[in-house]
C-alpha cells in the first residue's frame, strides 16, 4: 500500500465521477439538440386570433382600461397599463395635442390637453385611438428575449412565460408600439394577451366586453364567417407604423394620418 | 500527454456541469414548438396556465340577470342599455360568495367618463348627452342624486339612445 | 406608493405626449456594462501587444494588464445582474438561450472569453504556482498550509518546470493572447449589435453601432492601461529617488532610465490611441451627417435630442471634452507624463459619456417621436430599486473591479516588486 496504489484510487474516482458528469452533461445535451416535439398542430391551424378597433366609435370613456386592469390584476393605481386610450387633438392651425392621462384609466374629463386650454372654435378634429398589444405576426419583442420567456401561441398570441423571464427588459425596447411593460408586483414583462383566458372559454376579452360603444372586436382571420374577418375584408382598414415590418393584427377603422 | 492539455479538462468539466444542471433545471416540454425557433421557443406548459390557470373576473350582465332581474331590465329598457353592470360595479368575481357585496360607484368619476362634455364635433363623443361643464353643473354633488344610473331617463335635448344601440349591436 | 412600485417610474421624467408604459427601463448599470467589457477588450489586447508582437518594454505591463483584465472580467457581469429584475434566473440564458436574440451570445462569448482569459493567467503563473506549492515552511500557519492547499489545486497536477515544459507555455500563452483578441472584439461587439439592431429605437437603429462600440472599446481599454502604466512608473519612480540615497542597491534602474522609458512608452502607445480615437469619433459623425441628410421619420425628434436637448452631453462632454481636447493635447510636439494623464482621465471621461449618450439618449425620446423622458438619476438610495439603478449602484460596479483586482493580486501577483533595501536583507 504504497503512494502509488492511492494516488492510482483518487484518480479512478476523478476518472469515473468525470465519467458520470460527461453522462448526465450529454443527456442534458440531447435535449438541446433535439428540437421539440409535435409542430402538431401545424403550419395551418384553424385559429388565428385578430382585433378590429373602430375609432369612429371610441368616445374615450376609459372603461377598457378599468375593465383590463382589474381582469388581469395589473395595479390599479400603477401608471403601467395593458391597454390604453390615446386623445388627439388637431387644431385649425395644425398644432398638434395628444395625451393619456394615466393610459385613459379614469377616462378623458379634462378638457385640457398637454397642459393647454382649448378653445371649441380652434379645434378642426379630435378623436380617440384605443391601442393594445398588436400580437404581430413578426414580433420584434419575441426575436429579442434571450432565453425564450416570451413566444408566440399556436393561435398568434404573444405570451410571457412568467416563471421563465429574467426581467432583463430587451422585449420591452424592441417593441415600437411601446406595449410592454415590467409587472410592479411580479417583476417580469407583461403585456396584453387579448385576454386569452377569456377568448379560449368563448368569452370576449375584457376590453371588448366592457366597451359600451362597440369600439373593440376580437375576431378569427381563419374564419371566413367572423364579422371582423369580413370588415377586413371588405373595408378600408389600416394598421400602426407598419413601416417596421411587424405585421401587426390589430386593424383600425379611420385611423388619421396624425396617429403616433 | 502534455500538461498545457490539463486546463482543457476543467473546462470541459464545467460544460458538463452547466448540462447537468440543465437537465434538472429545464422542463422537459422546453423546446422549439408550432412557431418555430424564432417565434416558438418555449415551455409549452406555460400556455396551459395563461388558458386555463388564470381566473376569468368579468362574468357578464347574464350573470347578473340571475338574482338582480329588476337591475338588468330596467338597463336594458333605458338609454343607458349599452352599459354592463360589471362597468360601474367592476368585475363580479365569485359574488355572491366571493366578495359578498360589490362596490357601488358613488361621486360623480364614473358618470364624467362618458358625460364630462368634451368639444369634439369629430368624435361620437359629441352625440352623447352630456352638459356643458361638470364645473357649473351642481358641482359637488352626486350624480345619482337626481338620476337613477340604472333608468336615467331624464326629459331633455340631447339623442336618444338609438345612434349608440346601433352602434353597438349594429343596425 | 404603487407610482415607485412601478420599475423605473421613479427616475423617469416624462414630458409632452409618451406612451402611458414607456420609462427609462435601461439605465446606469446598462450604461456600466458596455464600459466595463470594453475596458476588458481593451486591457487584453495591450496585454497581448507583448506576448503576441513582442513589444519587449511591455513585460511588466502586460503582466498586470492581464491580471486586471481578469478582474474586470470577473466584474463584468455584475452591472448585469444588478439590472435583472430577476437575477437568480440569469443563468438560463446559458440553459435555454434563443440565439436569435443578441443577449444570448453574453452565454457563449462571456464562457469563451473567460475561459481564454483563465487559461491565459494560468499558464502564465503555472511556475509561480508551483513555487508557491511546493516551497517547504519550517513553521506554517493554518494560513499558510491552506494557502499553500490553494496553490497545489491550482497547478492542476503540472509540476513540470523543464525546458521543453516552459516552451510548450510561452507557445500556449501566444496562440491564447492572439486568440483572445478577436474573441475580445466580439465580447464588445455584440453589446454593440445588442442596441444596433433595435428597430423599435430610432437612434439605436444604425449598422456602424457594433464598429462604433469596439472602436471606443479599444480606446478606453488603452487608455486605462496606460493609466495605470502611468501610475505604477510614478510609483517606481518614487522608489529609485528614494533609494538614490542608498548604495546598496546597484540593479535597479535609475529614477532616469525609468522616466525615459516611461516617457517613450507612452509616446508610441498614445500614437494607438490617436488613431483609434479618430476612428471612433468620424463613424460617430458620419453617423449623424447621415441622419440630417436622409431625415427620414425620426429625424425630427432625433434632431430635437441631438442638437437641442442632449447637446450639452453630446458635443460638449462626449466630442469636445472626451474626444478633441484629449486628441489636441497627444498630438502636441514633446508629450509630457502631465499631458497624457490629462488626456487620458479625459478620454475614459468620453468613452463614459459615449455609452451614458446611447444607452440613455436612446431613452429619452418617446416612441410616439413626440414626447421626451429625462433620466433623473437617484443619488440617495431607499429601496433595492433605486439603490441598484442608481448612483451609488454604478459607484459599486465600477469600483467592483478594483476590489477583485486586490484579491486577485494576492493569488496572482502582478504589481512589479520594488525590492527596498530593508526586504533584500
Amino acid at each position: 500500500m504504497g503512494p502509488n496504489r492511492r494516488e492510482l484510487n483518487r484518480r479512478d474516482f476523478l476518472k469515473l465521477s468525470a465519467k458520470a458528469a460527461a453522462g448526465a452533461g450529454l443527456l442534458g445535451a440531447f435535449r438541446v439538440l433535439a428540437p421539440g416535439e409535435a409542430r402538431a398542430i401545424a403550419q395551418t391551424p384553424n385559429l388565428r386570433w385578430i382585433f378590429l378597433v373602430d375609432t369612429y366609435k371610441c368616445v374615450g370613456c376609459g372603461m377598457c382600461v378599468r375593465a383590463c386592469k382589474l381582469e388581469n390584476e395589473t395595479p390599479y393605481d400603477a401608471p403601467v397599463t395593458r391597454t390604453w386610450v390615446e386623445r388627439y387633438v388637431v387644431l385649425k392651425d395644425g398644432t398638434l395635442l395628444a395625451d393619456s392621462p394615466l393610459g385613459a384609466r379614469d377616462g378623458f374629463k379634462d378638457p385640457r390637453t398637454m397642459g393647454r386650454d382649448v378653445r371649441p372654435e380652434d379645434i378642426k378634429k379630435a378623436f380617440f385611438v384605443p391601442k393594445l398589444c398588436n400580437q404581430c405576426d413578426k414580433p420584434p419583442c419575441i426575436q429579442v428575449c434571450p432565453v425564450g420567456a416570451t413566444y408566440k401561441s399556436w393561435d398568434g398570441i404573444a405570451l410571457v412565460d412568467r416563471k421563465w423571464c429574467i426581467g432583463c427588459g430587451y422585449c420591452i425596447m424592441g417593441c415600437p408600439y411601446g406595449v410592454r411593460f415590467f409587472h410592479p408586483v411580479h417583476n417580469v414583462a407583461e403585456k396584453c394577451n387579448f385576454c386569452y383566458h377569456r377568448i379560449h372559454k368563448g368569452l370576449k376579452p375584457a376590453c371588448e366586453y366592457a366597451c359600451p360603444f362597440g369600439a373593440r372586436h376580437v375576431g378569427n382571420l381563419k374564419d371566413p364567417n367572423d364579422p371582423v374577418t369580413k370588415i377586413i375584408f371588405t373595408e378600408r382598414v389600416s394598421v400602426l407604423k407598419d413601416e417596421y415590418g411587424t405585421k401587426p393584427v390589430v386593424y383600425y377603422l379611420g385611423l388619421d394620418e396624425v396617429v403616433r | 500527454m502534455s500538461h498545457i492539455w490539463r486546463p482543457v479538462f476543467v473546462v470541459l468539466a464545467v460544460v458538463a456541469l452547466i448540462l447537468a444542471l440543465r437537465f434538472f433545471i429545464v422542463p422537459p416540454d422546453f423546446g422549439i414548438w408550432e412557431s418555430g425557433y424564432m417565434y416558438g421557443w418555449h415551455r409549452k406548459s406555460d400556455e396551459n396556465f395563461w388558458k386555463d390557470a388564470f381566473k376569468v373576473k368579468h362574468q357578464g350582465n347574464d350573470y347578473c340577470a340571475n338574482c338582480h332581474p329588476d337591475k338588468t331590465s330596467s338597463l336594458s329598457e333605458a338609454r343607458h342599455s349599452i352599459l354592463l353592470c360589471e362597468n360601474c360595479h367592476g368585475p363580479a368575481f365569485d359574488h355572491p360568495q366571493d366578495p359578498p357585496k360589490l362596490p357601488v360607484a358613488r361621486g360623480r368619476d364614473m358618470c364624467l367618463r362618458c358625460h364630462a362634455k368634451l368639444p369634439y364635433p369629430t368624435s361620437l363623443r359629441a352625440e352623447i348627452p352630456g352638459f356643458l361643464d361638470p364645473e357649473t353643473h351642481n358641482p359637488g354633488m352626486d350624480c345619482n342624486m337626481c338620476h337613477n344610473p340604472h333608468s336615467p331617463n331624464v326629459t331633455g335635448p340631447g339623442k336618444s339612445g338609438e345612434v349608440f344601440r346601433r352602434a353597438k349591436y349594429g343596425p | 406608493m404603487t407610482e415607485q412600485a412601478v420599475h423605473a417610474a421613479e427616475w423617469t421624467e416624462k414630458l409632452l405626449f409618451t406612451y402611458p408604459n414607456e420609462y427609462i427601463y435601461w439605465s446606469i448599470q446598462i450604461v456600466m456594462y458596455p464600459l466595463l467589457t470594453g475596458l476588458v477588450a481593451g486591457a487584453f489586447v495591450l496585454s497581448s501587444l507583448y506576448h503576441v508582437f513582442g513589444q519587449k518594454d511591455l513585460k511588466d505591463m502586460a503582466k498586470f494588464s492581464l491580471v486586471f483584465s481578469f478582474a474586470l472580467l470577473i466584474a463584468a457581469p455584475s452591472p448585469l445582474i444588478l439590472h435583472l429584475l430577476q437575477p437568480q434566473r440569469g443563468i438560463y440564458v446559458f440553459f435555454t438561450p434563443h440565439f436569435t436574440s443578441a443577449i444570448s451570445a453574453f452565454g457563449i462569448v462571456f464562457f469563451t472569453y473567460f475561459v481564454i482569459v483563465a487559461t491565459e493567467v494560468w499558464f502564465v503563473y503555472r511556475p509561480y504556482f508551483v513555487e508557491q506549492a511546493t516551497a517547504t515552511r519550517r513553521e506554517e500557519t493554518f494560513a499558510g498550509s491552506l494557502r499553500r492547499k490553494m496553490y497545489k489545486v491550482l497547478t492542476l497536477g503540472a509540476y513540470d518546470l523543464g525546458p521543453r515544459a516552459m516552451r510548450e507555455d510561452e507557445r500556449a500563452i501566444k496562440i491564447l493572447a492572439g486568440v483572445g483578441i478577436p474573441v475580445a472584439a466580439f465580447l464588445h461587439g455584440y453589446a454593440g449589435f445588442i442596441f444596433g439592431s433595435v428597430k423599435a429605437n430610432a437612434l439605436w437603429m444604425t449598422p456602424l453601432m457594433p464598429v462604433i462600440f469596439i472602436m471606443s472599446a479599444i480606446v478606453s481599454g488603452v487608455a486605462l492601461c496606460m493609466l495605470t502604466y502611468i501610475i505604477i512608473m510614478e510609483w517606481k519612480k518614487m522608489m529609485a529617488k528614494r533609494a538614490r540615497r542608498s548604495r546598496f542597491a546597484p540593479d535597479r534602474a535609475s529614477y532616469e532610465e525609468l522616466k525615459g522609458a516611461e516617457v517613450d512608452l507612452i509616446r508610441k502607445t498614445s500614437r494607438y490611441l490617436i488613431l483609434f480615437l479618430i476612428i471612433a469619433l468620424t463613424l460617430e459623425l458620419l453617423d449623424l451627417v447621415f441622419r440630417g441628410y436622409t431625415a427620414v421619420k425620426n429625424w425630427e425628434i432625433l434632431r430635437q435630442v441631438i442638437y437641442g436637448r442632449d447637446f450639452n452631453n453630446i458635443f460638449i462632454k462626449q466630442y469636445l471634452i472626451g474626444n478633441i481636447i484629449p486628441f489636441a493635447l497627444l498630438l502636441m510636439p514633446r508629450l509630457t507624463i502631465r499631458r497624457a494623464v490629462a488626456a487620458l482621465v479625459l478620454v475614459i471621461f468620453g468613452v463614459f459619456m459615449m455609452r451614458y449618450n446611447v444607452v440613455i439618449g436612446g431613452q429619452s425620446f418617446s416612441l410616439t417621436f413626440y414626447g421626451f423622458m429625462e433620466y433623473e438619476i437617484p443619488v440617495i438610495p431607499h429601496n433595492y430599486d433605486t439603490y441598484k439603478e442608481g448612483l451609488l449602484g454604478a459607484l459599486t460596479t465600477g469600483g467592483l473591479p478594483f476590489l477583485l483586482f486586490c484579491i486577485l493580486n494576492r493569488i496572482f501577483p502582478s504589481v512589479p516588486e520594488v525590492r527596498t533595501e530593508e526586504k533584500r536583507f
